[in-house]
């Protein structure tokens, strides 16, 4: 078969696994988050952690809880990290220094996954399992509870109930993640990923050097890490790692889980709100942004452009010989338009659009699908936008699912709108403009600004992916990406959830021949443009700096 | 529990004290969920998914070390830095951008338009050339650029092949018993579609090796 003819099947392939669990996992996930039932081991935990189940929050308390366990997660994390030399498996490694202990406690939180730090180099096993694991859940059931908020409060009527902030946590973490990460878990290391506690081992090698091969809980990791869109590696080189990416299946398996929740949680916003169809237009703008950026970094990537592809024959600097151009790209495309941020290439050494497109692709404000929960609630705050913008159109007051958008939702749409954008564009003005940043680009030119650029959107985003030559381990970069990724997330989050509550608050307006249709090809079309007009406005000049420049060149 | 109820929404700004001290409070609640999920998911997680893969698959989860003569010599999926210089009669891997340290696994993270880098693309390539005695323009991508994860354990059918020749002149093999070797080590699409076809190249050369007495 031709390299072109598996590629194509390889998408298909994806394409169809994702439609055969579409409806199955977006109702199941829809029954986990309605259901009035808790299981016994659920009731015990309620107990232990001093939680009435029944309690019902308002967007405030909801908000509150989110804060108080995110703040708790971020100093439990911290203090592991820093102080890992006095816990037991930590393979005789140091805690990490301070800076760089609050950066990756920022980007694990965060459900980021940035990483200033080599794995393999830097962390033990406690550290990995019981600090970045365990953040790998929670900040996934994080996005999605609060997802879930935004959903319930189109089916509220004056009445601000969003649900409960500990039982979603709960339920996600228990009945969807942990199941899925189990199985998958275990099929990655049928084909090979490491999920092992051996010591650490020196081996002579057939030439009579020396390697030291390092083990440790790699699968069940990686499960996680691809299935809660977060994407930090257990390697410095992630998924490009045979450790936690062993064969091509593997890998397409990788992609699939990280595009299996937000994908489906489509389906379960069609269910919530009782309309599938609004589920379905949601899912075909997603989509149609994914496959339109996907054809532009293949048509770069497989067609060998830009300088070094040209002297290679091939743009395989940075990616693995089994993986080849097109499933590195199927990755590259994926990864940054969840905000997973898990590599099986160097995106740095991507051909200039491939690189610029997997850019782009995180400055549409990850919606091409976005990460778990973040993509649907991200979406869903385009999607005002897309009405309010109709509405001016034809002079209507504008209403989404029901509810009037009126000053006060457009607000939250407004600032939410512009919360990464401003942290991007402020973040890499403030980089350029100190004179030690020149010497933390890995390369010259246009492309150590993309460096830059891509750093800051990377952060903003929550996505984490990285053009890898840049060295960010001075305090500077450490702190500012931090903040950049602490605002980024919470932000947009407590933004999210006032609105939730404010739409909640509403009464219903009934629908009538002059209601917007929401769930059609045409809204679905006009919210890409708005898309695409925002972050075009926003990041034009930018990006003309950066990867069009070295396009052009 | 620190749950407003529906019936009593939040019409009144609350002061900062109370916003301080619901947010204690949910703290409080958060460090209880936190240590129970950390036990969940950070321990017992992680230590079923290794009691199971042990059960079900064995050393496959173990990081498939190679044996020669008994002694472990490495991984067959963590590439060894086979060169012209180290392994002159033997195949040899990709160039690494990290020499095939598994410590300071890396790309080169060079940019795609780097002149440093196109310079030594198109040394490797006159360099591949040379050592191999074939044209530089038959020299296949892959050896000429670092692999993503600096320790790729595979090289292209194509690069393999190139080498052949070499092979077979530095040990006691025919080319044909070579190129047996080489159609023994190689490995289609992984389904038949999925990824690139490869060539083991660790395990290539213990082959050869064994063959070769």
């Amino acid at each position: 078969m031709g390299a072109t003819a598996a590629g194509l099947l390889t998408i298909l392939a994806l394409v169809g696994v994702l439609a055969l669990v579409y409806r199955p996992l977006g109702d199941y996930m829809a029954g986990v988050l309605t259901s009035t039932r808790h299981s016994k081991v659920e009731t015990l935990g309620y107990r232990v952690i001093g939680v009435d189940p029944e309690g019902r929050q308002s967007a405030r308390g909801y908000a509150l809880s989110v804060v108080g366990f995110s703040v708790v997660s971020l100093v439990v994390l911290f203090a592991i990290l820093v102080g890992q030399s006095v816990l037991p498996f930590s393979r005789g490694l140091p805690g990490m220094p301070w800076d760089m202990a609050l950066n990756t406690a920022v980007s694990f939180v965060t459900n980021t996954n940035w990483q200033s730090y080599a794995g393999e180099s830097t962390l033990g096993w406690t550290a990995q399992m019981a600090g970045l694991a365990v953040q790998n859940f929670v900040s996934a059931a994080v996005g999605i509870a609060v997802a879930i908020a935004l959903v319930r409060a189109f089916t509220r009527r004056r009445n601000d109930d969003l649900g409960n902030f500990w039982v979603d946590l709960v339920r996600i973490n228990l009945r969807i993640l942990l199941p899925l990460a189990l199985v998958s878990a275990l099929v990655l290391v049928g084909l090979g990923a490491v999920q092992s506690f051996a010591p650490d081992r020196v081996v002579d090698t057939v030439l009579g050097g020396q390697q030291t091969l390092t083990f440790g809980p790699v699968a069940s990791q990686e499960a996680i890490k691809e299935l809660g869109t977060n994407g930090g590696g257990f390697f410095n080189a992630n998924s490009a790692h045979p450790f936690e990416n062993p064969t091509a299946l593997s890998n397409l398996i990788e992609i699939f889980l990280l595009l299996l929740i937000p994908v489906c949680l489509t389906r379960t916003f069609g269910t919530m709100i009782g309309s599938r169809k609004h589920g379905y237009a949601v899912l075909g703008a997603m989509t149609f942004l994914w496959g339109a950026m996907l054809t532009v970094a293949l048509v770069s990537e497989v067609g060998g452009h830009g300088d070094s592809a040209r002297a290679a024959g091939a743009a395989m600097e940075g990616k693995e010989t089994q993986l080849g151009t097109w499933a590195s790209t199927l990755f590259a495309i994926s990864t940054t338009g969840t905000s997973t941020g898990a590599v099986n290439s160097a995106h740095d050494s991507f051909t200039p659009v491939g690189g610029g497109a997997a850019m782009l692709n995180m400055m549409f404000g990850e919606v091409s699908p976005g990460g778990v929960g973040a993509g649907l609630y991200g979406f869903l705050i385009v999607a005002v936008l897309a009405v309010f913008v109709a509405g001016l159109m034809v002079g209507r007051t504008p209403e989404f699912l029901g509810k009037k958008i009126g000053t006060t939702e457009m607000t939250y749409v407004a600032l939410y709108t512009l919360a990464s954008p401003a942290l991007v564009l402020i973040g890499v003005g403030v980089a350029i403009a100190m004179p030690s940043s020149a010497d933390a680009m890995g390369n010259v030119g246009g492309h150590g600004f993309s460096e830059v650029v891509y750093a800051y959107t990377s952060a903003a985003n929550n996505n984490g992916s990285a053009f890898g030559g840049i060295t960010v381990t001075s305090t500077f970069f450490q702190l500012t990406l931090a903040a950049a990724m602490l605002l980024g997330r919470f932000v947009p989050i407590l933004l999210v959830l006032r609105l939730a509550g404010s739409l909640a608050r509403q009464g219903t307006v009934p629908t009538t021949a002059g209601t917007l249709p929401t769930h059609t090809v045409q809204f679905a079309a006009l919210t890409v443009g708005v898309i695409a007009l925002v972050a075009g406005l926003t990041f034009f000049p930018t990006l003309s700096l950066g990867p069009i420049a070295e396009a052009l060149s | 529990m620190t749950t407003t109820t529906s019936s009593t929404p939040v019409t009144t700004r609350p002061s900062v004290a109370s916003l301080a001290t619901d947010l204690l409070r949910q703290g409080w609640t958060g460090l209880r969920a936190l240590l129970v999920l950390t036990v969940v998911l950070g321990v017992v997680y992680p230590v079923v998914v290794w009691a199971v893969g042990q059960l079900a698959f064995g050393d496959r989860a173990d990081g498939q070390l190679v044996q020669q003569d008994g002694t472990v010599v490495g991984s067959a999926l963590i590439g060894q830095p086979f060169d012209a210089e180290t392994a002159p009669g033997l195949f040899h891997s990709r160039p690494s951008a990290g020499g095939y340290d598994p410590l300071a696994t890396a790309p080169s993270n060079l940019g795609p338009s780097d002149p440093d880098l196109v310079r030594s693309i198109e040394q490797r390539r006159a360099d591949v050339a040379r050592t191999n005695g074939v044209a530089p323009s038959a020299v296949p991508p892959d050896a000429v650029t670092a692999s993503g994860s600096g320790v790729d354990p595979y090289v292209s059918p194509a690069y393999a092949a190139l080498q052949v020749e070499r092979v077979a002149e530095a040990s006691d093999l025919t080319v044909g018993e070579v190129r047996t070797l080489v159609a023994e080590h190689t490995h289609g699409r992984s389904l038949g579609f999925l990824g690139d076809p490869k060539v083991d190249v660790l395990q290539l050369n213990l082959a050869v090796l064994a063959a070769g007495r």
